[in-house]
């Protein structure tokens, strides 16, 4: 019934082209799931709105594009800030509250937190498809022989290493990150020696808040979004940050990578599988390594 | 799983102002108004569909609201969902008449629900093959499909927009090589279809269709595809895709060097938010077309033409027109008209059985049911209304602008221009 294409000359390029594909859409998730990987590891929070964030930066990046007529890179660098403060408020007001020894609490609330973002965005932008425009940026492309490489996706795979590089350096080289994983490996203690753990898990938030205005940034210039898209995005990110293992930033990287492969090679044998795919390289990586590739926090 | 039920009511709209356009409607003088359910998606991935509805229904009230009460549910772009709103409506609502408009994943899951519970159902926006065939119980065997008592649909069909699209790349000189993107939808099943979709015409027509298979909605990369119609060296596009899936696919098929002649999409590019979404990369894509303000047909509720509908549809709501409000605009016309012949509106089989009597100028074009220009199975329940293509021109200042580029099945609707290659 579906033609399934002869092996042909050019197959061992095609490999390559598959390969190279789903290694930069790789990026795009390891973006994704970055931000959530630093608030489950500090906090152990599992945020469910992480989706719907992504969706309400690339709003804000959107909104500060069409109003300023600004290029979206550098809109994207105001809207950070902005992010880093809301995610800021965010934390310190509200899900500092919902922390404890009950793990219950937090999904409830960041559930409730996604139908709440998901319905504002949805008043505030109407159900309209968007997309935050790039001009000849969006085609443009960098031949390697048989291989084709988009711009933009290239450039959303240098990113999520320059955002792993800058988020490990600060973790784990900058007095800040000493207070994170103080804070993260016993909250009690780290409080004895002058640190305020609120305070500390604000800061993270607000920093996750800074991954997700680059994630919005690849996402909205990519594909349309609109005000529902957000939980669609949310289970990459999660598969990608179990693949990597808990806590660490580089699997995260290689979980994405992982997923983005595991798509792209399903695919080619037949579009049926593409997703499935992902989800089965996901679950055949539970099966083997149940902690990821890369584990880092012990729980 | 993410779904607000609870937190978006669903609101009913209720009668407004008085004052008929004088017409008799023995049946309606019984008494009580006549309670018309309304489906359609409001929120969601499908709110575009919905977005004329208000407008219509306001409009439909100012005239009819002293007869007519419009009982309006979201399906908010979910299946499930739909079910749910059309069996309130049915127990709890008590309605005479369901209407509902687009896509399969709203109008099929309620006109089941409305052939089961033995409520008449008019159904538009979808094409009437994932209608029909889809609410069959078995849909692989042609022999076991029945017609429906309850539920009728108006609109084109598959064979319209193969004609519609094959008419359209006989316009260019290509090489006949066609790549095809089908999600595994309602919609994308029913256009791959290796019976009764796109393969068996395309091949007749003397085209060649690469399939590489179906793809889920809400795809990040098409890659996959991309190759294969570069392997093919495909000249032409085409597939029925949500307007997400079409700009990834879009972008990614530039940037990964394909460039194909023509790219006939059904389903993403009805909406001029969705065309503007593309940049300048929308320009002379093309597509199908149920409805324009070009359309020759007036409206038999209020003999305003196409141009004036879309024209006040602008002026009320600041947006520009799009093609859902001729379709959602006739369904009233319908049931309008339908109401004014039945002797009792509270009899479900007596108004299931003047909508199959129905012929009327709307506002979409003549509906009519039992045409024989449908297979004998499909006569009883479907209705054609006519289907041409157009391409989006992009115009000075960013945006764009539907030109109605073929029409061979339906000359009466005029011509714009003429079809123009991409590259």
């Amino acid at each position: 019934m579906r033609s399934t294409r002869p092996i042909s000359g050019r197959a061992s390029m095609n490999i390559i082209d598959t390969l190279v594909q789903g290694i930069l859409l790789g990026g795009l998730y390891a973006l994704f799931a970055a931000g959530l990987s630093i608030v489950f590891g500090i906090m152990r929070l599992v945020n469910l709105a992480h989706g719907d964030l992504i969706i309400f930066a690339a709003f804000a990046i959107l909104t500060i594009t069409s109003m300023f007529g600004l290029n979206p890179f550098l809109s994207a660098l105001i809207a950070a800030p902005l992010m880093f403060a809301a995610g800021w408020l965010l934390q310190y007001f509200l899900l500092n509250r919902t922390l404890g020894k009950d793990i219950l609490p937090p999904l409830l609330v960041t559930f409730g937190l996604s139908i709440i973002i998901q319905n504002g965005l949805l008043e505030g932008f109407a159900a309209d498809s968007r997309r935050v425009p790039l001009g000849s940026l969006e085609a443009a492309t960098i031949p390697l022989g048989a291989v084709n490489i988009g711009v933009m996706p290239l450039l959303t795979f240098l990113s999520a290493i320059v955002v792993i590089v800058g988020l490990n350096t600060l973790i784990y080289r900058a007095p800040i990150g000493r207070a994170f994983r103080a804070t993260s490996d016993d909250p009690v203690t780290a409080g004895l020696m002058g640190i305020r753990p609120q305070r500390i898990f604000a800061t993270a938030t607000g920093l996750a808040m800074v991954v997700v205005t680059v994630a919005a940034l690849y996402l909205g210039t990519r594909a349309n979004f609109d005000p529902s898209a957000g939980p669609s995005r949310l289970i990459y990110a999660f598969e990608a940050v179990i693949i990597g293992g808990l806590g660490s930033l580089w699997g995260t990287l290689v979980g994405g990578v992982v997923l983005g492969v595991a798509q792209t090679i399903g695919a080619t044998i037949n579009p049926e599988w593409q997703i499935l795919a992902g989800h089965i390289a996901f679950l055949a990586v539970l099966a083997f390594k149940p902690r990821g590739f890369f584990p880092r926090a012990v729980d | 799983m993410f779904t607000r039920r609870d937190f978006l009511k669903t609101t009913a709209a209720v009668g407004a102002l008085a004052g008929t356009a004088g017409l008799a409607m023995p049946a309606l003088a019984k008494g009580g108004k006549i309670k018309l359910g309304y489906v359609s998606p409001q929120t969601g991935p499908l709110a575009g569909f919905g977005e004329a509805d208000k407008f219509v229904i306001d409009t439909f009230l100012k005239s009819f609201g002293d007869k007519f009460e419009v009982v309006v549910k979201d399906s908010q772009s979910n299946p499930n969902r739909a079910a749910e709103v059309a069996k309130e409506l049915i127990v709890n609502d008590k309605i005479n008449l369901m209407l509902v408009a687009s896509t399969p994943e709203t109008t099929n899951p309620v006109s089941t629900t409305c052939e089961s519970e033995e409520v008449p159902c008019i159904s538009t926006v979808a094409p009437w093959q994932p209608w029909f065939i889809g609410q069959q119980g078995n849909p692989g065997d042609p022999k076991s499909w029945k017609p429906f008592n309850f539920a009728y649909h108006f609109f084109w069909g598959l064979e319209d927009i193969i004609a519609v699209y094959t008419g359209m790349w006989s316009q260019i000189e290509t090489n006949k090589q066609v790549g095809g993107l089908f999600p595994n939808d309602g919609d994308g099943n029913a256009w791959g279809d290796p019976n009764v979709g796109f393969p068996p015409v395309l091949k007749q027509k003397g085209y060649t269709l690469t399939d590489p298979g179906r793809y889920q909605n809400m795809t990040d990369d098409f890659s996959a595809q991309i190759s294969a119609f570069k392997k093919a060296n495909c000249e032409i596009l085409t597939g029925v895709m949500i307007p997400p899936d079409l700009t990834t696919f879009w972008n990614q098929a530039k940037q990964q060097g394909l460039k194909p002649k023509i790219a006939s999409i059904g389903k993403a590019m009805l909406f001029p938010q969705a065309v503007e979404a593309l940049g300048k990369g929308g320009h002379n894509l093309s597509t199908e077309v149920w409805w324009t303000p070009t359309h020759p047909f007036k409206s038999s509720l209020t003999g305003q033409s196409a141009a004036d509908v879309a024209a006040e549809f602008t002026k009320v709501t600041n947006r520009p027109w799009t093609q859902p409000i001729g379709f959602a605009h006739a369904l009233f016309e319908l049931a309008v008209d339908v109401m004014k012949r039945a002797e009792d509106p509270t009899d479900g089989e007596a108004v299931a059985a003047e909508i199959g009597k129905t012929k009327l100028d709307t506002l979409v074009g003549p509906v009519a049911w039992g045409s024989d220009k449908l297979p004998p199975f499909a006569q009883k329940n479907i209705a054609k209304t006519p289907l041409v293509g157009g391409q989006w021109r992009l115009k000075d200042g960013g945006s764009y602008e539907l030109v109605v580029v073929e029409n061979a099945t339906a000359p009466q609707v005029p011509l714009g221009g003429k079809m123009e290659a991409l590259n």
